[in-house]
């Protein structure tokens, strides 16, 4: 049985025939062609493939395709503009916050989701915020300088305007 | 990675439907912010024919308050569950608890049904479909063994949601919808002692509201747990402590454990500590009250005698830790 789907995937909005067995993950790299988001454990363990939906990060392999009818679906392939990078995006590639790269689209949302909703948090809420996304090549600390990189340009911009 | 097997999904709008698709859909289950049914279905644990998603139900998620108390629909967020004000100042365990749960990815669309209504967890149980077959599954799986208690005729997967045993400290109750009606019964009833079949609710009844009663929040309770990654996991073994004292003396004492029985376990003969003054013997009596009615099995890979000594120890600890806030 296939469900009909009405999303706003990126800012677009689309609508798609998607069989109710479908992971939203398996949508977006297979039908959709966005191989941005990536599949690590397959079991909401590491967050490799946080997505946003409605602006709150959450696993894309562990939800429906489905399930996101009438919802705001947000990966990777949104953040850069005319291709610039994203504060966030920006933050993680000068402060080396990435290193194999595997797990960053996955961080990145995350990130993206806690400065939305807390745009200055100290070190905890950033320790707490991204506590769902696992890397194995930092050590975290890089990872952390890059959010509050990212949380300060965002600021400054702010300011400026 | 399995496949996904195949199943249809639909999205009722109201409990009355959600109730009716289940009952007509032969092999369907139900499925609400799917952080452990969509792994299970992934892992080949579960294989249903379809699945009757609850995230479109609107009367779910709201949380209502009245003379009695608080009453949270099955499909409100953990998120929104710990950020609730009223909830965080008069049933402090469950606020704790819900911040306790997995991550904060999780959190954000992880509901407090799915975590009542959590499957029970085993080392022999929760992997993949070909881990699981190249040990032959098990007796909760399509196997015949026990791999924790070979031999043994019982399976021991260990309950492991953190907001249960808050809930029971606070007397909490919950309301169970099927398509014949709707019944109103205490969270401890809707338990048993059997890990392969813990819920003792009936085939698709619904969940459909945890009330917090009134009554039970005036006094303070927590909730700690131990895991193996601070960050994001599931208890090795958790408790939830409420206490009621005047002057230096327990009037009523509860404590709840997850994780260390196959059912959310409300430790009992507590009462023996009504009117004891409360102090360290005491609170090593009390320890050791809660280690003898856990009983943690090999389903971690955490040595059961560990899980038993710290569940007891932070029973202790909470204990003391209430005695000094009040
Ligand atoms: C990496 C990881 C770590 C985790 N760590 C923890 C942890 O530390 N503590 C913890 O408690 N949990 C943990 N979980 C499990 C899970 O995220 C939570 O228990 C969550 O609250 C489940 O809610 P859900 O809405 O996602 O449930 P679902 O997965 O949708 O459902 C879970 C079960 O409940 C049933 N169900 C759901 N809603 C209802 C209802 N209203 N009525 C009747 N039945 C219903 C479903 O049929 C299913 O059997 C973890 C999961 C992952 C992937």
């Amino acid at each position: 049985m296939k469900n009909f789907v009405s999303m706003t995937l990126n800012g677009r909005a689309r609508d798609d025939a998607i069989p109710g067995n479908m992971l939203l993950i398996d949508f977006l790299r297979e039908i959709v062609g966005y191989t941005g988001t990536k599949i690590g454990c397959d079991g909401g363990e590491c967050g490799c493939c946080t997505v946003l939906i409605d602006g709150k990060p959450r696993h894309a392999c562990l939800t429906l395709a489905a399930v996101c009818d009438g919802a705001e679906v947000e990966t990777i392939e949104s953040l850069e503009t005319e291709g610039r990078l994203s504060a966030i995006q920006r933050g993680f590639h000068e402060k080396l916050g990435a290193q194999c790269g595997f797990c960053t689209p996955g961080m990145v949302m995350a990130a993206e989701g806690l400065l939305r909703e807390n745009p200055d948090p100290n070190e905890d809420e950033i320790r707490k915020g991204m506590a769902a996304n696992i890397c194995r090549c930092t050590g975290y600390v890089k990872i952390i300088e890059a959010v509050q990189a990212a949380a300060q340009e965002i600021a400054s911009k702010e300011d400026a305007a | 990675m399995e496949l996904m097997p195949d199943f249809d999904l639909h999205r009722p709008t109201d409990v009355e439907e959600a109730v009716r698709l289940r009952a007509e859909t032969e092999g369907a289950l139900y499925v609400a912010g799917g952080t452990d049914m969509i792994v299970n279905v992934r892992r080949g644990i579960e294989q249903p024919a379809a699945l009757i998603d609850l995230s479109s139900v609107k009367e779910l998620q709201e949380i209502v308050e009245d003379d009695d108390g608080l009453h949270i629909g099955a499909a409100v967020t953990l998120e929104i569950l710990a950020g609730d004000t009223r909830v965080q100042e008069s049933f402090t365990a469950v606020a704790e608890a819900a911040t306790a749960v997995a991550g904060p990815t999780h959190q954000s669309y992880g509901t407090v049904g799915g975590n009542l209504c959590l499957d029970t967890r085993c080392l022999f149980y929760n992997q993949s479909e070909w881990w699981r077959k190249s040990n032959d599954y098990c007796m909760k799986e399509r196997g015949d063994i026990c791999h924790v208690a070979p031999g043994g005729k019982r399976c021991f997967a260990a309950f492991s949601g953190d907001v249960a045993p808050a809930a029971l400290v606070h007397k909490a109750e919950v309301d169970l919808v099927s398509a014949t009606g709707r019944r109103r019964v205490s969270l401890a009833d809707i338990y048993r002692n059997d890990g392969m079949n813990h819920l003792a609710i009936e085939p698709g009844e619904l969940l459909a509201v945890l009330h917090l009663p009134k009554a039970e929040s005036g006094q303070p309770s927590t909730y700690e747990k131990a895991r193996v990654r601070g960050s994001i996991d599931f208890p090795l073994a958790g408790a939830a402590v409420w206490l009621n004292q005047s002057g230096d003396k327990i009037e009523e004492l509860r404590i709840a454990l997850t994780a260390v029985n196959p059912y959310p376990h409300l430790v009992k003969n507590l009462d023996k500590f009504s009117g004891v003054k409360l102090d360290d013997n005491v609170l090593n009596e009390i320890a050791e009250m809660v280690q003898s009615q856990a009983k943690p099995m090999r389903t971690t890979t955490v040595k059961p005698w560990y899980r038993r000594r710290v569940v007891g120890a932070i029973a202790r600890r909470l204990t003391a830790k209430l005695s000094q806030a009040s």
